[in-house]
């Protein structure tokens, strides 16, 4: 049935794209901002339009911004590293959880699922965190506290294991000699390539853009990650004065700008990436579906 | 019952290299979940770290009669119920919307483009999100440099009056959240049996109609389903947004507060240890009650979707 083009369908592609330019414009000021003359945003602020460019922005970045790097180092290595470890225990707890017939499945899903339900809060973990742990200002502390492994991302995993991969192949593989270990590894593994895909992009993201446990557990601005500093820069402009003093820079200091430069350089990667993992994160929140 | 036992053995056996790989998650899981659940009797003591948690002295209720005693109970009680109502009712609305509008696209492609680009504000943290505020907002911001003089308006600063954070807020609540949720909805759309938009076609229902009598009535059980889980987390607030996008200010605090905000700042910034519990303990049990009456609810309406 071939329609018209009708207000329906007007409307629709209205909304489309009205949402569409609601959801990119904010970041195309950010990117324009970080490229204009410092000069310019003083007189007429953040502009879409600037009649003076500049990349002063980002040389500046380049020539000063140690702490910038190493603070994209940190990022970087945290993200990695709390990704490899946070698939493991997600998966490792998650596969046994799907076998239907291991005694005590049903407590173990309880645990994983009361964690959703109900939790401690800030106070209590803060406190056992800092005093039995000692996090505080340590590097561990954007690793471990809270985001190692979630009890959504256990059961996503599981109903996968338990929903995708036909019971029978398990069987014939045990009946075959294999033992649990070797089903795990070498078949329900390699079958589940799709939910890892997801988990590895949910939990990478969730690193990447982690500022809260730097917030609470980090003063040592020597362990910050990218978000730190981003974090901590847009509160205090200290921050630039005081890098300013360091590398002894004379002349103006292209605060506005360089601002804006560093969080497109804190936002690049996620934005570069995503148009490419796009697919598998759409698929990633269909599967966690209502229950996320 | 023996007889069950001795089942159970064997079973336990045959998974027993299983149990041993769970052992690293669970120990993390007691860790990070249930010690800090046990640490919310920090509510009923006074709090001091030189002698240690389990030293200090109990308080008894004194905490509780502290934090109610204060007008802050009341203000980020109000602060988180209203904006979590005010994101449920707008937040389903325009997502469903949405997803209705994405389903009719018919190119994949173009499909793909629109989703992808709603999407995006999902995926960037709320610190970034504070400097896209900060870019339209600012002295030097697009508003008062750009929009408001265009508009004949006098420019204002954003960041000390109370009575636009509101509605800031909850813009920024539905451009980050708005991807998210109308993908679960598209999801569920394209569900729909494409058999019965055709015969509806047929007897002459136009777009309007079909998404009135067919969309909606087969969308209800997802959206009641993500309605009562919003409704059990409504006395939870995402951190990030209250406390970035405000970018922590004083001034604001009338407008942005909400229960959240109001522990990290008594722990971390006020150092009132006690106060921060107490409030914490409150948001937690308060919270619990919520999701179970919640649960209960699609428990009657659709027993498939509840979660236990």
């Amino acid at each position: 049935m071939k329609e018209k083009l009708n207000l329906y369908q007007i409307l629709r592609t209205i909304l489309l794209a009205l949402l569409s330019a609601f959801a990119i414009l904010p970041f195309a000021l950010l990117f324009i901002a970080s490229l204009t003359k410092e000069s310019f945003i003083m007189q007429n602020g953040y502009s879409y339009f600037p009649k003076e460019w500049s990349f002063s922005a980002y040389e500046y970045l380049i020539a000063n911004g140690a702490q910038i790097f190493r603070a994209y180092g940190i990022s970087i290595i945290i993200t990695v590293a709390g990704t490899c470890l946070g698939l493991a225990l997600t998966l490792l707890f998650a596969y046994p959880l799907s076998k239907p017939d291991m005694p005590g499945r049903r407590f173990f899903n309880f645990m994983v699922f009361f964690t959703i339900l109900f939790s401690g809060g800030l106070v209590p973990s803060y406190t056992m965190w800092t005093t039995v742990f000692h996090m505080k200002n340590s590097i561990l502390a954007l690793l471990i506290p809270g985001l190692l492994m979630r009890g959504f991302y256990v059961i996503l995993a599981k109903s996968y294991f338990q929903a995708s991969i036909p019971g029978e192949i398990y069987e014939s593989a045990r009946i075959d000699g294999a033992s649990e270990v070797t089903v795990f590894s070498r078949i329900a593994i390699p079958l589940a390539k799709p939910i890892i895909a997801t988990l590895v992009l949910f939990i990478g993201l969730d690193y990447w853009n982690d500022w809260n446990n730097g917030l609470i557990y980090l003063t040592n601005a020597k362990l910050y990650s990218i978000q730190n500093v981003l974090n901590q820069m847009i509160q205090t402009i200290t921050f630039l004065s005081q890098n300013a003093g360091q590398v002894s820079v004379t002349g103006n200091i292209p605060s506005n700008a360089v601002r804006m430069a560093i969080a497109v350089v804190g936002t690049l990667p996620v934005l570069i990436a995503y148009p490419f993992l796009q697919k598998w994160f759409v698929k990633g929140i269909v599967m966690g579906g209502v229950k996320g | 019952m023996l007889n069950r036992i001795r089942v159970n053995k064997k079973g336990i056996y045959k998974y027993r290299w299983l149990y041993v790989m769970m052992i690293p998650s669970l120990i993390y899981m007691i860790i990070n979940n249930y010690v800090p659940m046990a640490g919310l009797v920090m509510a009923f003591k006074k709090i001091n770290f030189s002698v240690g948690i389990w030293k200090s002295p109990w308080a008894g209720f004194d905490n509780f009669r502290y934090l109610f005693a204060t007008s802050d109970a009341w203000i980020i009680t109000r602060n988180t119920i209203s904006y979590n109502l005010a994101f449920i009712v707008l937040g389903n609305t325009l997502a469903v919307l949405t997803a209705m509008a994405l389903a009719e696209v018919k190119s994949k492609k173009g499909r793909a483009f629109f989703q992808g680009s709603i999407l995006i504000p999902y995926i960037i943290s709320y610190v970034v999100v504070s400097y896209l505020v900060y870019a339209f907002l600012s002295t030097n911001g697009f508003f008062n440099k750009t929009l408001l003089p265009l508009l004949g308006l006098e420019p204002t600063n954003w960041y000390l009056e109370t009575i636009y954070w509101p509605f800031i807020l909850v813009i920024v609540f539905l451009w980050k959240g708005i991807g998210y949720s109308s993908v679960i909805y598209l999801s569920s759309i394209l569900g729909i049996d494409g058999s019965l938009y055709e015969a509806a076609a047929l007897d002459g229902a136009n777009a309007f109609q079909r998404a009135k009598l067919i969309t909606i009535p087969l969308l209800k059980p997802t959206i009641i389903t993500l309605v009562m889980l919003q409704i059990g987390r409504i006395f939870y607030s995402d951190f990030g947004l209250f406390y970035q996008v405000p970018q922590n200010s004083g001034q604001l605090l009338k407008a942005t507060n909400v229960i959240d905000t109001y522990v990290y700042r008594g722990l971390l910034q006020l150092g009132d240890v006690s106060m921060s519990a107490a409030a914490g303990f409150y948001q937690a049990i308060v919270g619990f009650v919520i999701v179970l009456g919640a649960n209960l609810l699609v428990k009657k309406f659709s027993p498939d979707d509840a979660l236990f």
